[in-house]
């Protein structure tokens, strides 16, 4: 976890509602991330260093959570998450091509932001919507059927959006 | 209140990734600025299958069936057909040129069978109402006032009903399991939605379409096997059917058919969600137990079995979504009606996501023994830009290639496994004669190699060994040597690994190289690829007799590396190349030559 900016953070109320809330459930860990996750977009040192007081957990078991699941992250994304789905079928019709467009268009690898902070590029396992293969989202908002040439396009429309 | 139309819009993720909202209510808008607003129902559906043409919407009674449907179509819908008694024409589905509305006059229809999928795509999922309008909650009814536990089983039984989740296990059995131990102080219910497999979607379909048949089959398997609690396990990734299942429960429980005296007896269950968090290991359900449980999501040596030893130490009947929503149907309409579809090891059906290669991509439901030439060319529809049929894989990373020899083999259990795949969850992606099959092992033990927990060596090592030789294969380095280590390493993982990722790792290596072995030795001995996808063995060339000069390839070659005056010949630079392909597509000629 990088320890950078560790002082802005603090547990918000409504995390704080959440956690007491969860704090005597069995296996409650995963959900209490996954709130956290929801409140900040991922997780942050102090907020961890945090939850393992309130809840009686050693940092490093959370550490260890945190790291065996792909969903959780430990830095903060760009504004903006493009998501490229290498499902099987997306891969088939050439989401390769597409993640390879978008390291071009943004200069940054898969899992990486840009230094503006605007842009991260992730791959993403199977979005589930095999009809409109190949399948990317931004935010959420999906885009599909995507050609490489449609790219520059869809990176423009959210830049500074 | 009478209706005298029903529309029907699918709110599967497909169509709702593709505007299906803003369609549902511009036809609310439309309706009632035509005044009509009273006599059509406008109901937002679960998934109705055929994602290739969404966003469907269907209008009842007249059985009209448009597709791929704009939002500003809206309008016409309802001013044409809801207030004019016309059919909208032009956003009717076509086959063969001709209009074909009623799903038995469509093809993608006309050999599926529908018991699993039953709801999805006729009921709102958000209502509870229109689910026991469909006889739903009956059976739970039927449960807790007619039958015994051991009457449950004993339907189940003869249903011959096998786990949907990838190893067929008989469902029977796993309840009676748990309903067998005495002395437990607690036991769970547990449904496994972690689907996990690339280019599947069954589960997430039957949970936003129809998410009470899963509550229900769970509160009767609470009752057979005497648990009180239920869990499920989704995927974070899938937030409309995690919404939809909230609304579901809630509502159950509003209606006295979840929580304390379920229907006025002393029953009592409840069903709290629990998110995944993107591991593929989890599917297997000793690590899935373990994320429930807020750890790292590992599995445990079987036995104990969680049948007898679960979540947190006590019995747990862990099901997959797809086997629970064939539950209810059972009791109600009875383990005999349901064993005479399918085949005699496999009963009822299997809901297949049919995607890659394929005119019509979708979610499809076809009875156990269908050959697989009925799913890609009756339902199907065949292959795209007339190419040719390469193979199909089933059962996603962990299984392997049906070929175009074997395509009339009737689909079950069995036969899968006589073939070198599994059933898996039921991931159907289909390839024709672009792709290549090393890079699609590849992609696989990719996988795999990402998803492997690391706890046992065997999958720990050995996919990444299988991994590397693989990519060395696909860059021309590959050699005879390779194959053999392909098939030992396969094999040693198959018998060494601690849970099904790992066991299950090599199967799309060792599948498509049984099958496909010239295609491998084509990388080896020859150095190239037929489909041409393996860049490092593809060479771009330009036919001295066909091109014309016409400039087009050196103007889309991104690195300039075409040379060549107008009408003259032109040649690319094999040094420059970065074998993107740009130049073999542009050509109108066929002059770009792919080697």
């Amino acid at each position: 976890m990088p320890a950078t900016a560790m002082e802005e953070f603090t547990i918000t109320d409504g995390l704080m509602e959440f956690i007491h809330q969860w704090k005597d459930k069995p296996g409650n860990l995963i959900m209490i991330l996954h709130r956290t996750q929801q409140e900040y977009g991922y997780i942050p040192r102090k907020i961890a260093m945090d939850i393992a007081k309130e809840i009686g957990v050693p940092l490093a078991k959370i550490y260890g959570v945190i790291t065996f699941y792909h969903f959780f992250k430990l830095e903060k994304p760009g504004r903006n998450m493009v998501s490229v789905c290498m499902g099987t079928a997306c891969y088939l019709k050439g989401a390769g091509d597409l993640i390879q467009e978008l390291e071009n268009l943004l200069g940054i690898g898969v899992n990486c932001t840009s230094d503006d902070g605007e842009f991260s590029i992730e791959s993403v396992r199977c979005v589930g919507c095999c009809g409109l293969a190949p399948v990317l989202t931004v935010n959420g908002e999906v885009y599909g059927k995507v050609k490489t040439e449609q790219m520059a396009e869809i990176v423009a429309k959210h830049r500074g959006a | 209140m009478a209706f005298n139309h029903y529309l029907l819009v699918c709110g599967g993720t497909g169509c709702e990734s593709a505007n299906a909202d803003k369609i549902y209510k511009n036809l609310r808008a439309s309706a009632e600025a035509h005044g009509v607003g009273e006599s059509c129902q406008i109901v937002k559906t679960g998934c109705f299958g055929f994602c290739e043409k969404g966003p469907i919407v269907k209008v009842l009674p007249e059985e009209n069936f448009y597709v791929e449907v704009k939002p500003e179509d809206a309008e016409e819908i309802i001013s044409e057909q809801i207030v004019k008694g016309r059919s909208v024409d032009r956003l009717q589905y076509k086959e063969k040129g001709k209009e074909a509305s009623g799903i038995e006059n469509i093809g993608f229809y006309q050999k599926q069978v529908r018991v699993v999928l039953r709801n999805c795509g006729f009921i709102n999922p958000e209502d509870i109402t229109e689910y026991i309008a469909r006889d739903g909650y009956a059976a739970l009814g039927k449960v807790l006032t007619e039958m015994t536990p051991h009457d449950v089983i004993e339907e189940l039984k003869k249903s011959g009903l096998r786990g949907r989740g990838g190893a067929g296990f008989p469902t029977w059995r796993k309840w009676m399991f748990t309903a067998e131990v005495k002395d437990a102080d607690q036991k769970y219910v547990v449904c496994n939605a972690d689907e996990g497999d690339p280019g599947a979607y069954m589960d997430r379909s039957i949970l936003e379409g129809d998410p009470h048949s899963v509550l229900e089959a769970m509160a009767i398997a609470g009752f057979t096997c005497g648990a009180d609690k239920g869990f499920i396990y989704i995927r974070a990734e899938y937030p409309l059917a995690i919404n939809r299942l909230k609304i579901a429960i809630e509502q159950a429980k509003e209606m006295g058919l979840l929580g304390d005296n379920i229907l006025g007896t002393d029953f009592n269950f409840d069903i709290e969600i629990r998110l995944g968090a993107g591991a593929f290991v989890c599917g297997e359900e000793t690590a899935l137990l373990a994320s429930i449980e807020g750890e790292r999501g590992m599995p445990k040596p079987r036995p104990p079995f969680p049948a007898t030893k679960g979540l947190w130490g006590k019995p747990t009947v862990i099901n997959n979504v797809e086997t629970w929503a064939n539950i209810p149907v059972i009791i109600t309409k009875g383990g005999d009606w349901f064993g005479s579809i399918g085949t005699a090891t496999s009963k009822g059906t299997k809901v297949f996501a049919l995607t890659g290669k394929i005119n019509n991509s979708g979610l499809v439901e076809v009875p156990m023994g269908t050959p697989l030439r009925d799913i890609v060319y009756n339902i199907g529809g065949g292959i795209p830009d007339g190419k040719k049929f390469k193979a199909v894989q089933t059962g996603g990373p962990s299984g392997g290639v049906i070929t175009a020899d074997n395509i009339d083999v009737p689909i079950d259990f069995e036969h899968l496994q006589e073939l070198g795949s599994i059933m898996g969850s039921g991931g159907m992606i289909v390839m024709d004669e672009d792709d290549c099959i090393v890079d699609v092992a590849k992609f696989y033990l990719e996988f795999t190699v990402e998803e492997s927990c690391g706890k046992c060596a065997p999958c720990r090592v050995g996919g990444r060994k299988l991994y590397n030789i693989l990519d060395k294969i696909t860059k021309g380095k590959g050699t005879m040597e390779d194959l053999e280590k392909i098939k030992s390493i396969g094999n040693a993982m198959k018998k060494a690994s601690l849970c099904g990722l790992g066991q299950t790792a090599p199967n799309p290596a060792l599948s498509s190289m049984h099958y496909f072995y010239d295609e491998y030795l084509a990388h080896i001995k020859d150095q190239t690829c037929p489909s041409g996808v393996c860049k490092d063995l593809v060479k771009f060339t330009i036919s001295e007799e066909k091109c014309i000069g016409c400039t087009l390839c050196a103007r889309k070659c991104p690195v300039n590396c075409i040379a060549g005056e107008r009408k003259a010949l032109h040649v690319i630079d094999q040094e420059k190349c970065i074998k993107c392909g740009e130049c073999f597509n542009a050509c109108k000629f066929g002059a770009v030559l792919r080697a």
